[in-house]
């Protein structure tokens, strides 16, 4: 189902990536094709070398999408060349809170995903792909699948794909809801059949990845990168973004804000503010307390660093990371520890239960938030979720697991002074804006002094 | 039997993976099952196990790790609310009480008449649409309280 608004601003002339915006019918192969699709793809079979794409794609410094901002030539030239077969495994988990740029483009430009997965198998000369997407991707996995059915019946995929001797097939492959297969070691063992839990790197996947054979784990974003990319040039890529960031990225903002919606924008050109100011700005015109730029994983900023600069290196600077780029927006009617208990919340139910530390500490931590939003915690809590955060960091198998001590350990940091505001003024339960959630999860007495449920 | 009634399905899902990596098939083919039996019940967990040559009790651990393999009956229409952090910002824990109000049961519960399953669901991808639904995995975008009960009434009648 379509019906994405896109990007409201235009920031951008021509979008890279939600071109769907600008053509609003390019998830339809004759559109696509029609406004420049596949030509990349027919580019890159007919007159260029698989060592070549790859090439092009590290000149232009584009960085993994999909969280952690890795050099995605970089990765491609991992794979070994005399290990068959390969394999292509495209992320499309999407399961940050605060993101849904994935979705639009497989809703609103599909094609273009798939031609960046074809440019990516003939890059790493693999024969099969796979695009793992979230359960909940029940009706975009529609859309994608019928894209695909189209470029095969186009000659776009299929056995010797333009003459080239070049054979590519392209699968979907649903999850069936776990934050965790987002990770890509726990991504393959889900593929495999196994439960969605990570692995132990190295062996990285570029070695031994899907069936212990060299595998590529790319993004969905970082691959609707690659066909303008493989048209266009390095160099025409770079026109956007700085040095260390190249290109455009989308920014998924949610949260107090006007219009909230993805907006794709040239990395490190406007700051966290102007993002604000683009999605209209806080509802009822009210003060910034805090951002998210990677939604839950993200240690959270204060609005004191609303001039941070959209890049990597900036939001880094500044004591986050960009992540994925889904900005969670808070004004000042948020309660920050009601904020940071629905994220602990998110965490201990997305724990894969692999890592002592990450199952146990999101539970206990979880426990403790309850406590005090129930009006009967005390200041000994308020340093009790520091140390749980203290003792899961860094003893995980995987990033859940320092992701999950984020909303804990940066909120004590910047608003520590609103956890023992909120202790001071909930004394005995008394509750206002928080009740209906914790009232349902039974946590709380209702008004009618009944406890609903547990 | 599943290998009769969906022989088609089955053979499409098994076509994916290489022949030695049937296992791979395991949630595919749970998803096929769950439509046939409305859950993933013993019947289901067993001929998807013989199906990719595996101990059921692996299949059982499976439809155990992940949300959507449902472990008991649910209701005709399984309604997940979001009500994560970017959706309760937007007013969703508010809108899920209205939810379940007008349906007459806790998130979680199945309405008695076997109509609807209420549950909230952790992030669903869709934050700028907050709130945000889907009905057996189909979107609703921007409920309201009202649009709600025009759904729940229309479905209701169905």
């Amino acid at each position: 189902m379509a019906g994405f608004y896109g990007t409201k601003n235009k920031t951008m002339d021509r979008h890279v990536l939600l071109r769907d915006v600008d053509v609003p019918d390019i998830r339809e192969y004759d559109v696509y094709v029609a406004n420049g699709g596949y030509e990349a793809w027919k580019k890159a079979l007919t007159t260029m070398k698989p060592d070549e794409v790859t090439a092009v794609v590290k000149d232009s410094g584009l960085r993994g999408r999909g969280g952690a901002g890795f050099p995605t030539g970089v990765k491609w030239s991992f794979i070994p060349k005399d290990v068959f077969p390969k394999y292509v495994v495209v992320n499309g988990d999407e399961s940050e809170a605060g993101t849904f740029k994935d979705h639009q483009i497989i809703d609103g430009n599909p094609h273009q995903l798939i031609e960046g997965v074809a440019l990516c198998a003939y890059a790493v000369q693999a024969k099969t792909s796979y695009i793992y997407l979230r359960g909940e991707f029940y009706e975009p996995a529609k859309t994608l699948q019928k894209a695909i059915d189209e470029a095969y019946a186009h000659g776009m995929l299929g056995k010797n794909v333009l003459g080239s001797g070049f054979d590519i097939d392209m699968y979907i492959h649903m999850g069936a809801g776990a934050y965790i297969c987002g990770e890509e070691t726990a991504l393959l063992s889900s593929l495999e059949g196994q439960l969605g839990q990570p692995r132990l790197r190295p062996p990285f996947p570029a070695v031994q990845g899907l069936y212990a054979k060299p595998t590529v784990i790319n993004n969905v974003e970082t691959l609707a990168n690659v066909p303008p990319i493989v048209l266009n040039g390095a160099q025409w890529y770079r026109q956007y973004g700085t040095e260390k960031s190249p290109g455009t990225k989308i920014f998924c903002v949610s949260g107090r804000v006007k219009r909230p919606g993805n907006y794709e924008l040239p990395l490190g050109k406007y700051t966290v503010r102007e993002l604000i100011e683009m999605a209209g700005g806080i509802i009822d015109g009210r003060p910034v307390k805090g951002v998210l730029p990677a939604g839950s994983s993200a240690p959270i900023l204060p609005a004191s660093a609303l001039d941070t600069k959209l890049d990597y290196e900036s939001v880094q600077a500044a004591g986050s990371i960009l992540g994925s780029a889904s900005f969670v927006i808070l004004d000042d009617t948020v309660d920050i520890v009601w904020a940071a208990r629905k994220m602990v919340r998110f965490f201990k139910h997305e724990s894969c239960g692999k890592c002592t530390p990450c199952r146990e500490g999101t539970y206990w931590a979880l426990k403790l938030y309850d406590k005090i939003l129930s009006g009967r915690g005390t200041l000994e809590d308020v340093n009790m979720i520091g140390e749980v955060a203290a003792q899961m960091s860094g003893k995980c198998f995987c990033l859940l697991g320092e992701f999950a001590t984020s909303p804990m350990q940066s909120t004590l940091k910047h608003f520590r002074a609103e956890y023992e505001a909120f202790i001071a003024n909930h004394q005995g339960g008394k509750m206002n804006g928080y009740t209906d959630e914790l009232i349902r999860e039974g946590v709380i007495a209702g008004p009618d002094g009944v406890i609903a449920r547990h | 039997m599943l290998k009769e009634k969906r022989a088609a399905d089955i053979e499409k899902v098994l076509a994916k993976y290489p022949p030695e990596r049937k296992r791979s098939a395991v949630m595919p083919l749970l998803y096929i099952a769950q439509e046939e039996y409305g859950y993933c019940n013993d019947e289901a967990v067993r001929e998807v196990a013989e199906i990719i040559g595996c101990d059921p009790t692996e299949v059982r651990s499976i439809v155990g790790f992940y949300t959507m393999f449902y472990k008991q009956p649910v209701g005709r229409y399984v309604i997940d609310v979001c009500d994560d952090l970017p959706c309760a910002l937007r007013g969703a824990d508010k809108f899920v009480t209205h939810c379940e109000k007008k349906l007459g049961i806790r998130a979680g519960q199945t309405t008695p008449d076997g109509k609807f399953t209420l549950n909230t669901v952790m992030c669903i991808a869709a934050c700028d649409r907050a709130p945000v639904a889907q009905v057996n995995r189909e979107y609703h975008y921007d409920l309201t309280e009202e649009s709600f009960d025009r759904l729940v009434d229309e479905l209701s009648r169905s």
